[in-house]
């Protein structure tokens, strides 16, 4: 196998990827190495899903910057990669009339950063945009640009997207060693590249401290969140965000791309960088504070709940800079790191770009075909594709209406799912309300299948995660 | 030419409630039936219930569930009511318009005379749990173990730790030690359990599984499988006590914690629900509030044991084949049924005097346990039924029969409830 | 000899004291009802149970085909009983009723088919 490229990404998550799918569009021999199963497996796997629209972060910032040109990008790029992102637009509540001061700050600086369309929407109208919320929501500042994507898909699309125009992926490799060579360097003794890019969310500190002379340190940051059943999604119409005050950063509650209603995060610091469980603490604290901005939260309606970890940098803004010759550090992505990944990618590789001059990719197709959903498809339609494919007329997943046409397509594609999960972030089986209960066994059937691997060796996420551990009786004990 | 996209009859699901259903609807007159099934074989839920216990009241003895099964599918067979299966219903409407989808014949439509609603229900995923920790593999609903280890013939674990005292979580308990599973310990949050007595001594006391009542799980251990599931006592309020965990070396957690009547298609055709049962509120014909669309089973109200889903459903299957045989007026007076004392809900919700049945069974639930107590149907004021029970348990089905004679239009109280001795 | 039991006919679940001498019921106590004595006597004399199981099917349709003992068996051989399975195949079809095998581990029972199980395409 020839493993000389011209770049190497480290981290196959939104940021790794984002770079992988801009590079793409040059003649660069471009790979990604990721340490888990699949892409989407880190800090992209569990976050808000929000497309911020960029009054959040100082004014010169990278984090104003990137955030305020993601958001302009994931517009375009939504219907041309085919994820899921919607438009809701976001709104800060304020509940105190002494906040006001500091709602109309959030605008001017919102505005300083290129922010379009920001206005401070009152009582009346603000009742009228989202009928559901507290009484004691008295203006709100609304963000018509802001929305929610799939993380998933967006991070999927970039990667499948990458893949289709030339980029290699490698998964199951964790970066262990970096060295540095006479023109770039080598990484596991196995791969080399003239430049290095480290987009390894929480781990960015160690590969960065690998190759760099000044160390950093990117602490972990836990979230966690609540998923309510769809029928709970019709409750908040946009973002809505609570005014950060001094006595904190509030709590979102948001519709998700897909009708769900998700409410959270907490934010503590942790150590350990895997360590992405909820805890009684954190959803006892999510609980009572979502409800200041919905007071009827139908919480018997959780379907899941679920934690993850924000990569948080010492000094409170994006790490992205050629830290060491040939290495580009995209490091500390924390919020809006999600919303800033496509424009991330654009500057990141703008500077390999300058670096090594490359050509064009001739051959480039910017477009990236979406999973079938059959909830979007006409009945004409619908019939059209089953008399192709008989198996979009076999329903697996009857929670999310997810065919056994798509989850062999997800298991086909440039970057395939390979367990159980993997189809779940890709085409939502298992991701309604009996997670998975009905529809597991049949999901790993079909995984089975297309990769070719036994039934019991199907994982839920790679690694140790299989789901089966033996034959009927296998363990059963004579004479006992 | 028959007209294809023409039914008398359409029955969503063809488990235990669709099959009876369709064989009462057919033996009552009607001929074109159609009954949906999403899976690949009709008998539902049951055929992956291999325990013994099922159809004693039905056949006067003891069957395993798939003969139980079998022996509705029989009959349907023999009646030759045709079925589609691998047939997924994606939507219906409030004319009963059934839209369902299959490999064969795609996207179908069928205008339905009557659609009875047999869907059955889902098990409580640990998301409405709220149990913190983190989301391993090795974390299954009592069922989604139960399909692994008797249709697919695999071990979803080796060292288990269950939650939940519902009988599936019981006789799971005792399939995965005879498969060769050690199972440590079940879990119940609640004081008593939601199980047969029988269950909790022939499923755990047989093999020594301890059953700790009043416990939760409070953390969840292990990255990629599980590794440790940790258990503590709960107060009154279901508060989780600290200092009482005890952390059991796992591999797998079965989670057995309550069922919920799937009711996704019922909404979509507007019909109404009940917030206790989550099941269609339904008359004494079984009728939802929309005409012509009847529930029964599991998808209507969580039964314990499967002889009253027969018997609700081809109650149903009677009622709907009348709406389309007999042209059954629209209701013009619907008398609710009020609950008392610890009577969570009644089915039917409601009762048309001129409509019901000379005898009108009305089954309910209680929400505790009560020993030595009364149930009472109360009408105007007046105890028409007060029957001494010496125990009514949460896990158990009970019901009441209203006789027509002692109803009228005039009527304006039908009540059902407990006394406490 | 004295047993302590739970009866099982019902919620109630009574706790029954069944007081023997050598192997003769001799009282129980307890219960609240006759069925509550009947269960203690046989339970105490002569405790048997239903098994049921699957075994793995070749050529079957789906993988495994459930079964049960034609009779209950000793409790006290349940375990036996079960490891006698384990070593067993059976070939498709299989139809509801077939014996899959006789006399199972001497207890007596047979071990019987309780689902059809069609061979594989059919």
């Amino acid at each position: 196998m020839d493993s000389n490229y011209d770049v190497l990404i480290i981290g196959g998550g939104v940021v790794g990827s984002a770079v992988a799918w801009q590079l793409a569009k040059t003649d660069l021999k471009t790979a990604v190495l990721e340490k888990e199963e699949d892409v989407s497996t880190g800090t992209t796997k569990a976050n808000s899903g929000i497309v911020h629209a960029g009054y959040d972060a100082m004014p010169g910032t990278l984090k104003a910057k990137l955030n305020v040109r993601g958001n302009e990008m994931i517009h375009e790029i939504a219907p041309v990669l085919n994820f899921d992102f919607v438009n809701t637009g976001s709104l800060v509540l304020c509940f105190e009339e002494e906040n006001r001061p500091g709602l109309q700050a959030l605008l001017e600086r919102g505005k300083t950063n290129g922010v379009p369309g920001l206005r401070i929407v009152e009582q009346e109208e603000l009742r009228q945009m989202e009928p559901e919320i507290s009484e004691d929501a008295i203006c709100a500042l609304y963000a018509p640009t802001a929305g929610v994507v799939d993380p998933f898909n967006m991070n999927v699309a970039f990667a499948e997207n990458a893949a289709d125009n030339g980029t290699a992926f490698f998964f199951n490799e964790p970066v262990t060693s970096l060295e540095r060579t006479e023109d770039g360097w080598l990484v596991n003794g196995a791969y080399r590249a003239k430049i290095l890019v480290n987009a390894a969310g929480v781990h960015a500190d160690e590969i960065h401290n690998m190759a760099c002379e000044q160390p950093i340190a990117i602490r972990p940051r836990r979230g966690e969140y609540f998923l309510f059943d769809k029928e709970a999604g019709s409750l908040a119409r946009h973002v809505l965000f609570q005014q950060p005050t001094a006595a904190g950063k509030g709590i979102l509650v948001t519709p998700t791309a897909h009708g769900n209603l998700l409410a959270g995060p907490t934010a503590d610091f942790i150590e350990d960088k895997d360590g992405v469980c909820t805890t009684a603490q954190g959803l006892d604290h999510v609980r009572p504070m979502a409800s200041k901005t919905i007071d009827h939260l139908p919480f018997s309606q959780v379907i899941t709940s679920f934690a993850g970890l924000r990569a948080v940098p010492e000094g409170g803004d994006f790490i992205i800079a050629e830290n060491a010759p040939g290495f580009i550090d995209a490091a500390g992505i924390e919020s809006p790191g999600l919303t800033s990944a496509p424009a991330i990618g654009e500057m990141v590789a703008q500077m390999i770009v300058d670096r090594l001059h490359p050509g064009e990719n001739t051959a480039y197709v910017p477009q990236r075909r979406g999973f079938v959903k059959v909830d979007d498809l006409s009945p004409a339609e619908w019939n059209a594709l089953i008399a192709e494919d008989p198996a979009y007329g076999r329903m697996v997943c009857r929670c999310e209406k997810v065919t056994e046409g798509s989850i062999r397509d997800a298991c086909r594609r440039s970057v395939p799912a390979r367990s159980l999960d993997g189809v779940k972030r890709r085409v939502r089986a298992g991701m309604g309300r009996c997670q998975s209960g009905f529809c597991s066994p049949k999901t790993m059937e079909i995984i089975s299948q297309e990769l070719n691997i036994p039934f019991e060796d199907i994982t839920k996420s790679g690694g140790r995660s299989k789901l089966i551990t033996g034959w009927d009786k296998e363990d059963l004990q004579d004479g006992e | 030419m028959e007209n294809k996209n023409r039914k008398q009859l359409v029955v969503i699901g063809g488990g235990p409630a669709g099959l009876a259903a369709a064989i009462a609807a057919k033996k009552s007159g009607l001929d074109d039936i159609l009954i949906l099934e999403r899976d690949q074989c009709l008998g539902g839920i049951l055929n992956q219930c291999i325990h013994n216990g099922f159809g004693l009241h039905t056949f006067r003895e003891e069957l395993t569930g798939p003969e139980y099964a079998a022996r509705f599918i029989r009959q349907a067979e023999e009646l030759e009511i045709p079925y589609a299966l691998n047939s997924m219903v994606v939507d219906i409407d409030q004319d009963r318009n059934v839209t369902y989808v299959n490999e064969k014949e795609g996207l179908q439509t069928v205008q339905a005379d009557a659609v009875i609603l047999a869907m059955g229900c889902r098990e409580r995923p640990r998301g409405a749990l709220n149990i913190p920790g983190y989301r391993p593999a090795g974390i299954y609903s009592a069922g989604t173990a139960q399909k692994f280890t008797n249709i697919d013939g695999l071990m979803p674990g080796r060292d288990v730790v269950i939650l939940g005292s519902g009988d599936i979580g019981l006789i799971m308990a005792r399939r995965m030690t005879l498969e060769g599973a050690k199972v440590h310990v079940v879990a119940e949050l609640m004081p008593y359990s939601g199980g047969l007595k029988r269950n909790i001594v022939q499923c755990l006391d047989d093999y020594g599984i301890p059953l700790k009542l009043s416990h939760t799980v409070t953390n969840i251990q292990g990255k990629e499988r599980v590794e440790s599931v940790t258990i503590a006592r709960v107060d009154e309020n279901r508060r989780p006590i600290p200092g009482t965990e005890i952390t059991y070396p796992c591999d797998t957690l079965l989670l057995s914690c309550g069922l919920i009547p799937e009711n996704e298609l019922s909404r979509q055709a507007d019909v109404t629900l009940s917030r206790v049962t989550s099941g269609p509120v339904v008359n004494e014909s079984l009728e939802t509030s929309v005409p012509g669309i009847f529930a029964c089973g599991n998808v209507l109200h969580v039964h314990d044991l499967v002889d009253f889903v027969s018997q609700e459903a081809a109650k149903a299957g009677e009622k709907a084949a009348a709406f389309v045989l007999d042209g059954v007026p629209e209701s013009s007076v619907q008398i609710p049924i009020e609950t008392g004392g610890l009577v969570r809900y009644t089915v039917p919700f409601t009762v048309d005097p001129a409509r019901m049945d000379e005898n009108q069974v009305v089954r309910f639930r209680v929400g505790n346990v009560l020993k030595g107590g009364f149930v009472n149907v109360i009408v105007d004021g007046e105890r028409k039924i007060h029957r001494k029970r010496m125990i009514l348990a949460p896990g158990e089905m009970e019901s009441v029969t209203l006789k027509k004679e002692w109803i009228t239009p005039e009527t304006r109280e039908i009540r059902v409830e407990t006394e406490a001795a | 000899m004295e047993r302590d039991l739970i009866c099982i006919n019902c919620p109630m679940g009574c706790s029954l004291h069944v007081v023997l001498d050598n192997d003769e019921v001799t009282s129980v106590t307890g219960n609240t009802c006759p069925r509550g004595k009947a269960y203690a006597i046989s339970e105490v004399t002569h405790p048997v149970r239903m098994i049921t199981s699957v075994l793995p099917v070749d050529g079957g349709a789906i993988a495994v085909v459930s079964c049960k003992t034609s009779q209950p068996v000793d409790k006290e051989r349940i375990h036996e009983v079960v490891c006698a399975m384990k070593d067993v195949r059976v070939q498709a079809p299989v139809a509801i009723g077939d014996v899959l095998v006789s006399d199972i581990a001497g207890s007596g029972a047979d071990l019987v088919a309780t689902k059809h199980v069609p061979c594989k395409g059919q």
